[in-house]
Parts: structure tokens; sequence; C-alpha cells
């Protein structure tokens, strides 16, 4: 619906995506964001918030106050029992080993070929449970696939539909999540987590999020969510926090230069070409797909992820091709994976591949839009870090 | 909501005679269905267009359409104020924030577009369509 009102010509991966004819799933929210008028639609099989108030002014609240998003659709998988580390350190890239309990840590879900089955967060609850959090649409591809591992002496349950999910996101937000909790949340470190009450509510706090912002991800039952929200949006009121939806949660994550699985990185994609090289750790031990990790890491990798600022106003978008200048004229040196406006950086930028060597910061580069050639620059990533 | 005096398609686009020379434009549901508009690329004066053809593009926050001509004609004029101030087309798209002007091949053309009670007629099953 977003995009059909005229013939859309963007994307050959949608940041919407519509499987064909299942009924999409629904948060506890739902009636909150229809009611808030939010302009809901489909992504990953779930009927989420695009937009509130619009794309723009939410983006701006993350930025320089706070937002609130419903993220329940995101998927949970709880790995319990004696042989819980060695299960979550076979199946991912990351080294779990090096995390304590009520810590949170960035990782990829890998095939046997050293790929992305996923990306997602692992919590470290105790020795013997973790906590994953992984995108809605491979929840149960995620679940069947590290169910079908040999590892003795564990339990793997796929826990979505026990847990609901708020992100509060923004400078202000750490202040307005503490009027309605008592943990203690300025020592709660980045990438940490507590249990603590929020309105009542048994929460996991964590310390984590998808903007570049400070801000913390909340998991709880369901059957609270309605009370969690309506708390939150109270307690933020007068901070100038906004209920906030996808669209925006795409801008500022785009902008904080992180992956978007279906986008950056896939089943095609390795830690090494996706710029991951940091949660990839080889000398960790053997794990699923490290045998091709450690080869492409002596052959070196034929595309690297990049970003770039276009120079004029035009907009790339997922999928358009990017051209390299040459003698010979342009030719098509790899794709965009995201692209769009940056709100807070008033440019256009995008994320995409292209070949090693012509991957450095400063390297002029062309994106084919429409037919024309508009010219772009690489440059570091992140584009945006926060000032404090 | 929707000016008595404009002709709509199906695509969204409106357009209000005056003589020969039709305004055209975007209606309401089309910004709101497009988001924060940033950036509008509107054809040179004097291209030909042909109805139902594409003769620009909007790029909002999320996604890039395409604005088809509802009639056949010569542009005439731009709304060169779009440029610099995209964000007109979600605050005011059936006035200030005009895309061209076109002198029509066939001035009787515009009749044959919905007037505005079919149009909305046709965006309130557009809605019921999609559970909104």
């Amino acid at each position: 619906m977003l995009v059909s009102i005229f013939a859309l010509q963007s994307s050959e991966k949608p940041f919407v995506t519509t499987p064909a004819s299942v009924a999409p799933r629904k948060t506890a929210l739902n009636a909150r964001h229809r009611s808030l008028g939010a302009r809901m639609v489909n992504f990953g099989g779930w009927d989420m918030p695009l937009e509130y108030s619009g794309i723009l002014a939410e983006h701006e609240a993350v930025r320089l106050r706070a937002g609130l998003f419903d993220v329940s659709h995101m998927g949970e998988i709880e790995i319990r029992g004696g042989g819980a580390l060695a299960l979550v350190q076979w199946v991912t890239c990351n080294d779990a080993g090096k995390l304590s309990a009520g810590q949170a840590q960035y990782s990829g879900l890998m095939t046997p070929r050293g790929t992305f089955a996923d990306d997602l967060l692992v919590h470290k609850i105790s020795d013997t449970r973790y906590l994953l959090c992984v995108n809605a649409a491979n929840q149960d591809s995620d679940f069947e696939h590290i169910f079908s591992q040999e590892i003795a002496d564990i339990e793997i349950e796929n826990a979505g539909p026990r847990y609901a999910q708020l992100a509060i996101q923004g400078p202000r937000a750490r202040d307005i999540l503490q009027r309605l909790t008592p943990a203690p949340l300025d020592a709660t470190r980045s990438y940490h987590f507590t249990f603590a009450k929020v309105s009542g509510a048994d929460c996991l706090i964590a310390r984590t999020g998808y903007t570049g912002e400070d801000g913390f991800e909340m998991y709880f039952e369901p059957q609270f969510s309605e009370t969690l929200w309506d708390r939150l949006l109270d307690a933020g009121q007068t901070a100038g926090l906004l209920p906030c939806g996808l669209g925006a949660r795409n801008t500022l994550r785009l902008e904080a230069g992180l992956c978007l699985y279906g986008h950056e990185i896939d089943d095609a994609t390795t830690p090494w070409e996706a710029g991951l090289g940091w949660i990839c750790k080889l000398e960790k031990g053997r794990f699923l797909g490290s045998d091709a990790l450690a080869r492409q890491r002596e052959a070196g990798v034929a595309r690297k992820l990049v970003g770039f600022e276009m120079l004029d106003r035009r907009i790339a978008r997922d999928g358009y091709p990017i051209l390299l200048p040459g003698p010979q004229g342009s030719h098509e040196a790899g794709r965009v994976t995201s692209g769009g406006p940056a709100p807070s950086l008033k440019k256009n930028i995008g994320m995409g591949y292209v070949p090693p060597e012509s991957s450095a910061a400063g390297t002029a580069i062309e994106i084919s839009i429409r037919g024309g050639s508009v010219p772009a620059r690489i440059v570091a990533l992140p584009f945006y870090k926060r000032p404090h | 909501m929707y000016p008595a005096g404009y002709r709509y398609t199906k695509d969204h686009e409106w357009i209000q005679m005056n003589g020969a020379v039709g305004t055209v434009g975007i209606t309401d549901y089309a910004q709101h269905e497009l988001g924060d508009v940033v950036y509008v690329e509107l054809p040179k004066i004097g291209t030909p267009v042909k109805a139902g053809q594409s003769f620009g593009t909007i790029e909002s926050v999320k996604a890039v359409s395409e604005i088809f001509s509802p009639v056949s004609g010569e542009v005439t004029e731009i709304n060169a104020a779009l440029a610099n101030a995209p964000e007109k087309l979600n605050q005011d798209p059936h006035g200030s924030a005009w895309l061209v002007k076109v002198r029509l091949t066939d001035p009787s053309e515009s009749a044959s577009l919905m007037d505005a009670a079919a149009y909305e007629n046709y965006i309130a099953e557009k809605k019921k369509d999609n559970g909104s």
C-alpha cells in the first residue's frame, strides 16, 4: 500500500515486504497503533506501524529527544541447559564465551557456508540460559536451523509468543524510563541488561538499540504491552517523546551504518564482506561456517560493503546499480543495498557492495537512477555518530 | 476536501482547466500515501506529455513514485518553488504545490476524467480494500 499509488520502480528488494496471501500477524499493540492514526504496513509478515506523525518528525524526535517503538514483531529464541553455551558458540560467529551474565552481544547466526542465516543479539542470562533476539521474518527458520544442530543437554524454545518488546531510544530515553522503574539505569552500561519492574511489569531491560542513539529495549509478557506503551508515552510527553514507526527506524539505522537483514546481509554474504569482521571470532574455535570463513579470510573477499553519499539531490534506492567510472566508460560494480535521505545529515546516503580495490573512502562512484548516472562518493561508516 | 472544479485520475493526479491550459498536481490522498516529500523532479518547459505517461518523479523519505500526466499536450510552466520547498506537496497539494501547467492538444480531453464526487468514491473504495 505504501508504494503502490503510482507505479513504483525503486526496489528489487523492497524495505516493505509483503508475502502473498498470508494474513499478517499483529502485535498486542495493534489497536493502539490504529487509534493513534498510524499508517500500517506489512513487514516480514507482521502488520506494523510505518509512521504516525511522519518519518521526518519521528526521526528528529529520536535524535534530539526520544522515540518509542513497538518492536514486538522481533523474534526470541531461548536456549537452556548445560550445553547452552556450546550451542550458542556453534551456531554464532561472535565469541559468546566472553559474555558475563547480564551482558548482550551483537552476532551472526551462521550457515555452513559462513554466510548469515540471520543477525541477532545474544543475551547471557546465566551459564545455562541464553536469550537470542532475532529478526521477525527469520524467527521460524532460525529456530529450525538451531534445533537441527546436534548438541547434547539443551532445550531450545521458539519463544516469540511469550515476549513483547518496546524500544525507547534517544538522548532523553534514560530519564523517561527511569521515572517508571527502580532499575539502576545509569549503572546499566551499553550492551548490558538488568531485570526490573517497569510500571509493575517484569522486564528484561537492555541498553541496546537500532538507532545510533542511547536507549533501551525492554522484553516482557505481551499482556503488559498496552500498559507499558501508555505509561511510557505519558512519561515522555513533556520531554517530547514521539511514538515512532518502522520508517524512522530505517532512516535512523541507515544513518548509523547498521545492517538490515535482507539488504546489507543475507545468506549469500559473509561477515568479512559486510564489514562485520569485528563480530567474527575464528580464534574461539570451530563453529558453523568457520572453515569457509577461514578460507575466505585467507583468499580475500571479492566485494565489500561501503557507505556512500550522493553528490546531487537524487536518491539512491535499494537495488539500484553502483557504477565505477573507467576509461571505457562506466561499468556496473555492485548494487545499492539500502539508500535514502539522511534527515539528520541533510544529504542522501546509501550502502552497497563494490570490489575491494574500489572501496576506499573518497572513491568516486555513480549510481544509476532511472537511466541516468548520478555522481556519488564513498565515505567512511557510520554516517552518523552521536555527539554525547 | 477535493475541489469541485478539478478533474481527477485513478493515479491520483488532478487537473484544473483554464481555457486550453490545465494546471496539474497530485491529490491529498497521494501526498498522504507518499509521506514526507523530499524531492520533486519535473520536466522542462516545452516537453510534450501524453495522457497516462510519466512526466516526472516524486521522492518521499520512503519511496520514489512516478507522476503520470492526466492529459496530452505540452508543458508551458513548471512550479519552480518546489525545488527548494518539496514539503509544500504535503502541506498544500491542491493549491500552491501544483506541479506543471500543460497546454492540451485537445482541450476537451479532461472532461473524460473523474469529477470530485467520483474521485471521492474511488478513494473510499481503495481505503476499504486497504483495510484502513
